[in-house]
């Protein structure tokens, strides 16, 4: 008896046997797999589609101009006035301030990590640059509020809140972001590059400066614009922090808004369907075409790596 | 200057700027473990919030951000293993792929904001819900579902080459191949990258904002009937999350203790970041060294 069972089993197993339980189960398993590989992309879709045509109805059905909407510094929705320009301002400008305070740090720790502390350097580093990554952003943002907002202005001048603020918060949140893969890429770099360098003589400091960094620049770039499309999209920390005005930032410490923060704030507070809501999706699909914006560069960086 | 001067010049900028990187770090956790630990009571972690008096806690708050998370985790794990088995094994070079990784690029780029907003839209009006925990469970699992693709892939990619042919040397069809050998040689890898997901779910409030909501209905502890209004397993209720509290006490809050809330909601939130951490790597290591037999 028992051979007669052992010969079935091993029948069941054979690929030819289209009826077999197991040429089923395969097609069945793959089509699962496919199935959840579709959903990555229809949820894609849907999100783009979705905020593409709500945030373009306050354009087409409300009639806003779009010229006006991006040009316009006056945001007044109780005169019907969309100028978006001080949000749309405020966001580069608090990305652009922060990436400038957080690539040289980031890509300094990173050089540390890989040239000139391999070992213990690293030890402590990356687990630091971890725990960076994990915080919460309402935990930045609460720190901020609590620490850094205070601190500007007892010692720069103003109400503490704005741009300055914002800079500073948003610079520690990307910091982990840009040092990870700035590392990744000084630790991809070829080992003979770094020896033969040192080889004819280079110091350190020339071998890091003139060989290694800009051997992996289109890397450490895409590392940068990582950060900031991280800085461009962050909410609530931003909100927590930056004054929440509607006025175009005139200094480093005056209140002022950004994109995220100005949805973050009012869209839950208008009624949806009407034209004060409908702007406000109209600045969330800027938001996505900027991350799209981000992708396209990041794309272009990586097609232009060197080694 | 000559260039020996220079090089330990630039030495101690390097040495300087990962100085600075620790001591944030070691700031902002020292700042909050000293300002929070000591509002860790017992009773802070259980009652519910205040409105207008001080002495509220975040009792509803926490069960919310657990079971929020063990949702989004519920949907997330099983369609990133999916999304991961596809890419690391069916996936032919190719347009396709081409354009699902494009698809898992955009969905890992765009702001928690967007996914919320997205959300709000998909989940909130549309389906006819209002603020539900559903809705707030489905807009993370947006969030999270680029994370987990990656990581499955990374984990079953990892796997030796050599494994998987053997497994189908010996005649065994390919999802069995996958079921029997390469899920389980990834596990560790799965598993630690999960936790460290989940660490990022939980601390998520920007997509929760307007897709679970602002608010906590009163919530009946006795009742453990999902279908029940009160019930707090109920997942059509609205339900505000410990990172969405921090935020509105914050932003709006009009209790006169929003320091001492906001200080231990946080130490909270941070202590559990850090624990995921510390469970993801301990799990992961003695998953793998039980599963290789290592010593």
């Amino acid at each position: 008896m028992e051979w007669i069972e052992r010969e079935q089993a091993a029948k069941d197993r054979l690929v030819i046997n289209k009826k077999s339980s197991s040429v089923k189960k395969e097609r069945r398993g793959k089509a699962v797999i496919l199935g959840t590989a579709l959903l990555i992309i229809l949820a894609t879709i849907a999100i783009t589609l979705f905020l593409v045509s709500k945030g373009l109805q306050s354009f087409v059905v409300n009639g806003v101009s779009p010229i006006e909407f991006i040009s316009s510094t006056e945001w007044s929705p109780s005169n019907e006035k969309f100028g978006a320009l001080p949000f749309i301002f405020g966001s580069f400008a608090v990305t652009v301030l922060s990436a400038l305070i957080a690539a040289p740090l980031g890509i300094g720790a990173a050089i540390f990590m890989t040239e000139i502390a391999p070992s213990w350097g690293q030890r402590i580093l990356q687990p630091v640059v971890e725990l960076l990554v994990g915080i919460p952003s309402v935990v930045y943002g609460f720190i901020g509020l609590t620490v850094v907002v205070p601190f500007i202005r007892e010692n720069v001048g103003g109400q503490g809140f704005g741009l300055l603020a914002g800079t500073v918060v948003l610079s520690i949140m990307i910091l982990p972001t840009i040092t990870s893969i700035s590392t990744d890429a000084m630790r991809s770099l070829p080992g003979g590059l770094r020896e033969s360098s040192y080889a004819v003589g280079a110091t350190r400091w020339q071998t890091i400066y003139r060989v290694l960094v800009p051997a992996a620049s289109p890397v450490l770039l895409t590392a940068v614009v990582l950060g900031m499309a991280r800085a461009f999209g962050e909410a609530l920390a931003v909100q927590m922090v930056i004054g929440n005005s509607r006025d175009i930032a005139s200094s480093l410490v005056e209140s002022t808004g950004t994109l995220t923060t100005i949805i973050t704030l009012n869209i839950g507070h208008t009624t949806f369907g009407s034209l004060d809501n409908n702007v406000l999706w109209s600045l969330g699909l800027i938001l996505l075409i900027m991350s799209y914006v981000f992708i396209i560069i990041i794309r272009y960086l990586s097609s232009r790596r060197k080694i | 200057m000559n260039a020996k001067m220079t090089d330990k010049l630039a030495t101690a900028v390097f040495v300087s700027m990962a100085a600075i990187i620790v001591t944030v770090l070691a700031g902002l956790l020292g700042y909050i473990v000293f300002h929070g630990f000591p509002k860790l009571t017992f009773d802070f972690l259980t009652s519910p919030p205040s409105s207008f008096q001080a002495g509220g806690g975040v009792g509803p708050q926490l069960f919310n951000s657990f079971y929020i998370l063990f949702l989004t985790m519920l949907f997330t794990v099983p369609l990133g293993l999916g999304g991961g088995i596809y890419m690391a094994e069916y996936a032919k070079p190719g347009r396709v792929t081409e354009f699902i990784r494009s698809c898992i690029e955009v969905l890992a780029s765009l702001p928690s904001i967007v996914i919320g907003m997205f959300g709000l839209l998909a989940f909130v009006n549309l389906t006819g819900w209002g603020y539900t925990i559903i809705g707030g469970a489905f807009a993370l699992t947006v969030f999270n579902l680029p994370v987990m693709v990656r990581v499955c892939e990374d984990a079953i990619r990892s796997v030796p080459k050599e494994q998987k042919e053997a497994s189908l040397a010996l005649g065994i069809t390919h999802i069995e191949t996958i079921r029997t050998v390469l899920l389980p040689a990834s596990f560790p890898a799965i598993l630690t990258g999960a936790i460290l997901a989940s660490g990022r779910v939980f601390g998520e409030a920007a997509a929760l904002l307007y897709t679970a909501g602002l608010t906590t209905p009163r919530l009946d502890w006795g009742t453990w009937n999902p279908f029940s209004e009160s019930s707090p397993l109920n997942i059509f209720r609205p339900a505000e999350t410990l990172a969405v509290h921090i935020w509105k006490v914050n932003t709006q809050g009009l209790i006169p203790d929003i320091r001492e809330v906001a200080d231990g909601a946080s130490a909270v939130l941070v202590l559990s970041v850090l624990l995921f951490n510390l469970i993801a790597r301990i799990a992961g290591s003695y998953i793998y060294k039980k599963m290789t037999a290592q010593k």
